[in-house]
Formats: C-alpha cells, sequence, structure tokens
C-alpha cells in the first residue's frame, strides 16, 4: 500500500474518480492550472484537460454550476477553497442542491461533491477559521463528512461522488501535509458511511470528528498514561448520515459520554449528539459532557488562539475532571 | 416575421391566461393557498420563447412567476392545477406548489423562489453540454429585479468565460417585485448589462410573441453554432399584482388601464385579423381553450389530495 498525505489521499480519490468515471468534472478557484492554493488538485489538470478547471471567484455561480451540470446528468466536483467562503453562496447549498430532489418527488438530483476544508491553525484569521459543520448538518437533503485521516480522506471522497445526494466533505487543511499514513486503493468504490471506533475504552466515550479525532487520541493516550483512564473514541466520520448506533453501542459500555469539536459550543453538533443518547434514555454518569470552543470569534494571535481551541492538554483534563466526578 | 399568423402561439397564450384567471378564482376560492405569482399580462414571452426551443432537450430554467412557462413547455393542465391544488396528481405530487413547479420530461427543469439564484443553475446545466456534446441549450429567465442579485452578475460571467449555450431572458415588467426598477437602477436599459460581460443582447416588445420567437430563435442559433450565451430583454407589464392580493397602491392610477393597449393577446389577435383570420374562428380558438382548462380544473379538483403517507420520501435518494 501507498504511503500518502492527507492531501495526496483526497487526490488519489479525485484521479481514480476522473479515471473511472467521464462524468466526473472538477472545478473551483485555482482548482485547474495552479493546482489548487493547497495543492490536492496538483497535476490533475495536465492530465485530464479541461475536465479540471479554474473559475472565476464566484461561490454562488460554482455552487449553482454544479447543481445545474448534476441535474443533466454530470457529477460535478468543487472546491470551496476556505469553508467559512461557503456562507456567500449558502442559498446554492440550503435552498438549492437541498431542495432539487424533494420538491421534483425524486424526478430531479443533485449529485455535486462540495469540498473545502476547515479549522483554526495558528496565522489563519477570523474569516479562514471556522468550522462549520453544525450548519450543514442541520439541513435535510445535505450529507456531510469531515474525513480525520489520508485512508478516510481517500475512502469519503469516492463515497462522496457515488452518493447521489448533494454531499460536502470537510477535510482540513492542518492535515493536509503533516499526516502520511497507508492508503488501501479497494477494487470497489468505497461506500460505507458508518462511524469508527478509533481507540476502544471503558471509562467514557468521546464522540469526535475531522481533525479533532487527532487531538482527542492523544488526550486518551496522556490519560492513559498518567492517571489510568481509559477511553474510547468515535470518529463519526459522518454527520449525516449519523451512525448513532455506534455511539449508543459504546455508550452501553461505559456509561459515559464527551462530544469534542473545534466548533464552537452553542449550536454545536456536540449537543445533536447529546440529545439523541438522552433521548434514547441511556443512564449516564456523569452528566454528558461538552468540549468545544467557547462562543466568541477566532482570534489571530497564535497565543490567543490555542487560549480558545480545545488542545489535546484541555480535552484531557475536562475527560479527567468528569470520569473522576463520578 | 412569419408569413403565417402564429395560431399556436395565440392558443398557447390563451391557454396560460385562462389557466391563470382560473388560479385566481381558486386562490380567492380557498382552493389554492399560499404565496402565487401570476404572469397575466406577460405570457408572449413565455409563448415566444418556448416556441423556438427543441423540447425535452433543451431545458427551461423559470422563477416562481414560471406557471406560463411551465405550459408553454407544453406541461398538461391538468397536473398544474392538481399541483397548485395540493392534489396527489400533481406534477410534483404537492411537494412543490406554485413556486416549485418542475417537469424535465418536458425540458421544464423548475422554477424557483430565490430571485437570480437559478442563473448559476441554468449556466452549469449549459456549461454540461460540453462533455455531454448532446446540444443542448439551456434558457433561464428572470425578471428585471433579478439584474441587481449577486448570482445573476456571477451567472453572466461564468457563462461568458465558458461560452456556455445559455439564453437569458430578462421579463422586464418595470417592477421590481412593488419598487419600480427605474428607481433601483440608474441605467434603466438591461440590456445595457450583458454588454460589459461581452455578451451580445437584444431589447425586444416582450409583448409581441412573434418578435421575442423571432429573437430567441436567432439567440438559440447562436448558441447551437458554439457562439456562447446570449441576453434579451423582453419588455412588458403586468396585467396583475406582484403576488395574489397585492393591492398594488404604489402603480399610477390608469397605469394598469393603459397596460392593456398592449395585452399581448390583444396584439397576437390583432396579427392574425390582419392576416386573415376571422374574428369567428379566433373566438373559437378562445373558446376550444377554455373548454380544456375547464375541464382540467375539474378533473384536478376531484382528484385526491397528496398522500401523506410519503411525504418524507424524497429527501433523500
Amino acid at each position: 500500500m501507498p504511503e500518502l498525505t492527507y492531501a495526496q489521499a483526497v487526490n488519489a480519490a479525485l484521479r481514480r474518480a476522473l479515471e473511472e468515471r467521464p462524468e466526473v468534472v472538477v472545478y473551483g478557484e485555482d482548482v485547474g492550472k495552479p493546482g489548487g492554493v493547497h495543492g490536492v488538485t496538483r497535476g490533475l489538470h495536465r492530465s485530464f484537460g479541461d475536465r479540471v478547471f479554474d473559475t472565476p471567484i464566484s461561490e454562488s455561480s460554482i455552487l449553482g454550476s454544479a447543481i445545474g451540470m448534476s441535474m443533466v446528468g454530470l457529477r460535478p466536483v468543487v472546491e470551496i477553497m476556505w469553508a467559512d467562503f461557503v456562507f456567500v453562496a449558502f442559498d446554492q447549498l440550503i435552498n438549492q442542491a437541498s431542495n432539487v430532489r424533494y420538491v421534483s418527488r425524486g424526478e430531479l438530483t443533485a449529485p455535486i461533491t462540495v469540498r473545502m476544508q476547515q479549522g483554526a491553525a495558528p496565522g489563519a484569521c477570523a474569516q479562514h477559521s471556522q468550522s462549520i459543520e453544525a450548519f450543514l448538518a442541520h439541513i435535510p437533503g445535505l450529507r456531510v463528512a469531515l474525513p480525520s485521516n489520508p485512508q478516510d480522506a481517500y475512502d469519503i471522497t469516492l463515497a462522496a461522488i457515488a452518493a447521489d445526494d448533494p454531499t460536502v466533505v470537510i477535510e482540513n487543511r492542518t492535515l493536509y501535509h503533516s499526516m502520511r499514513s497507508e492508503v488501501s486503493f479497494a477494487e470497489q468504490w468505497p461506500v460505507s458511511r458508518a462511524a469508527r471506533v478509533v481507540r476502544s475504552g471503558t471509562d467514557i466515550t468521546a464522540v469526535t470528528w475531522g481533525a479533532t479525532v487527532n487531538a482527542v487520541l492523544s488526550a486518551a493516550a496522556m490519560l492513559d498514561e498518567r492517571a489510568g483512564i481509559d477511553v474510547e473514541v468515535i470518529d463519526l466520520r459522518w454527520l449525516n448520515p449519523l451512525d448513532d448506533e455506534a455511539v449508543a453501542l459504546s455508550l452501553s459500555n461505559t456509561g459515559a459520554l464527551a462530544v469534542v469539536h473545534e466548533a464552537n459550543q452553542t449550536g454545536g453538533f456536540g449537543a445533536e449528539i447529546v440529545a439523541r443518547m438522552t433521548e434514547r434514555g441511556i443512564p449516564l454518569s456523569p452528566p454528558p459532557l461538552r468540549i468545544a470552543t467557547p462562543d466568541m470569534r477566532i482570534p489571530a494571535a497564535p497565543s490567543l488562539l490555542s487560549a480558545v481551541v480545545p488542545s489535546a492538554d484541555l480535552i484531557a483534563r475536562r475527560l479527567e475532571a468528569a470520569v473522576t466526578s463520578r | 416575421m412569419d408569413e403565417h399568423p402564429r395560431l399556436d402561439l395565440l392558443r398557447m397564450m390563451w391557454r396560460i391566461r385562462l389557466f391563470e384567471e382560473r388560479v385566481l378564482e381558486l386562490h380567492r376560492a380557498g382552493e389554492v393557498v399560499g404565496s402565487v405569482h401570476l404572469c397575466i399580462g406577460q405570457e408572449a414571452i413565455a409563448v415566444g420563447a418556448c416556441s423556438e426551443l427543441r423540447l425535452p432537450g433543451d431545458a427551461v430554467f423559470a422563477t416562481y412567476r414560471g406557471h406560463g412557462w411551465a405550459l408553454a413547455c407544453g406541461v398538461d393542465v391538468e397536473v398544474l392545477f392538481a399541483e397548485l391544488l395540493g392534489r396527489e396528481t400533481g406534477i410534483n405530487g404537492g411537494r412543490g406548489g406554485s413556486a416549485y413547479f418542475s417537469a424535465p420530461q418536458y425540458g421544464f427543469y423548475g422554477e424557483n423562489s430565490i430571485v437570480g439564484a437559478h442563473l448559476p443553475i441554468a449556466v452549469g446545466a449549459a456549461m454540461a453540454t460540453a462533455w455531454t456534446g448532446n446540444g443542448r441549450v439551456c434558457l433561464a429567465v428572470c425578471g428585471d429585479g433579478a439584474m441587481n442579485q449577486g448570482s445573476v452578475a456571477e451567472a453572466l460571467n461564468f457563462a461568458a468565460i465558458r461560452n456556455a449555450p445559455v439564453v437569458f431572458v430578462v421579463e422586464n415588467n418595470v417592477y421590481s417585485e412593488l419598487t419600480p426598477i427605474a428607481a433601483m437602477v440608474r441605467e434603466p436599459r438591461l440590456v445595457e448589462r450583458a454588454r460589459p460581460y461581452g455578451i451580445p443582447a437584444q431589447r425586444v416588445d416582450g409583448n409581441d410573441a412573434a418578435a421575442v420567437a423571432v429573437s430567441v430563435r436567432s439567440a438559440v442559433g447562436r448558441c447551437r453554432d458554439g457562439g456562447g450565451p446570449v441576453l434579451i430583454e423582453a419588455m412588458t407589464q403586468r396585467l396583475v399584482g406582484h403576488y395574489i392580493g397585492d393591492a398594488q397602491l404604489y402603480r399610477p392610477a390608469g397605469e394598469v388601464d393603459a397596460a392593456r393597449d398592449g395585452d399581448p393577446l390583444v396584439v397576437a389577435a390583432a396579427q392574425a385579423q390582419a392576416r386573415g383570420v376571422s374574428s369567428r374562428d379566433l373566438s373559437e380558438l378562445e373558446q376550444a381553450v377554455r373548454r380544456e382548462v375547464d375541464d382540467a380544473c375539474a378533473r384536478a379538483l376531484d382528484a385526491p389530495r397528496a398522500d401523506a403517507s410519503n411525504v418524507r420520501e424524497h429527501v433523500y435518494a
């Protein structure tokens, strides 16, 4: 199996889709000849010509045109350069793509894939750092996934392209070139939209997704070493469809729940997990715990940023306090 | 101008007019509920334009004032009544309603009630032709007010840069919803918006279906020949409110009455008579369409209400 970075894994998935499905086209701002501002689409234009192309800085038209193409049989994969930019064109996802199938009673469909990347990183700024998955996961008709590693980046990208629903894949630029691992290219296109237990444990279930999975795994390793606390970590991978069975199953063993995300707390997707598990009547002790960025804006200075975005240290402290309070 | 009278256009205009008048009655009777935007007075644009498309191969993207466009694409009168009435037999089974009719089997890719949102979508469907090679031309219609939306500005440039085979038809009824468009733009000739994008454009009399047809024929031909997008500004007037129930207090006294002189049905009837069609033949044409619309409405009213047992179907694949 080849060892790929996260960015290379996305690239490999796009290349395979372009090779195997003639109805796939890939486009967005600087996606073609420049190969993307983060290099994710590098080399694709050279290999596939005008099926991989650059667009004006026009997010509404990037998303809207993809919807139109998909209504007549193509499978466009479009990039929104930074997740924050999708708000310029939110209408196209929330009023348009999500409604195509329903209001036409299935006579029309919009199988688009929208790639974007999100999250805070040192040196990023207020309008290039937000975690926006809850906005998208709130919308019936859209599918939403957040790969946390190269294999998932490959698998989820292909699953999104194969899906007959409009699907948003939220990548994370902090992982693009820093995370490298072996990636297997299964003969069949991956279709699984299940959550994954990335670390088994007995004391508390920590539910997370995207780049935060790695922070939670670091926290779990710290707690194991310093306090003998055994954290089970679930990477949801897909927020829609949501594999809440996987969470419930884990809670039947641990009896304790934490949700961890980089998005700010109020209305965050973690609250949905807590609500669903509470509705199931699963007895939880201590009460469910939300670990998130506080409800505030994202500061520019690295020292300010690290004071608000959940770090592995902070996650470990909060989990430890919860488990020891029991 | 065609040498023969375009009675096909007149028949379709009558179909739309009588459909819309019946919708108004059904709304007043409480049979049709919610926001409804009639196209009375604007029928000639849809009818003239669609007569020049190859449907269903070509694709039309319309606005919430789109009943006439659906009919002009050939969608059956009854299933549109049924849709408005929330019946199971509606073209979209009651999921769409007045502002979201769609019938791709007729080349009608739907209405939209977000002003200007469908232009990028239409451009994308047109861009697809580069890969599908099926010669499809897309037509996106919007109102004058939509020309002030960002998505429309984006779509014009996107279409131009991709040389997409799309015809933009701007129905300029001189009101941006309830506000005169002249008060919302410094250059009231919206056709001028196209030139900076490198898009050829033409202003036509939107109350003359035959003139609209001639203009659209040229635009569609240019698209099919690989010439890229074209914009047509079709001048018209609404003879009714922006929506059913709009008291139109913002319109100057006498404006609507004056506009009736330019009623596209009057224009088309006069053209037909000038070419030797008798007033008796015209009257019979109208009566035949009236019977058709009456019968279709009666059947739609008799149909069962949309089945709520499957209301959650079609959210996802």
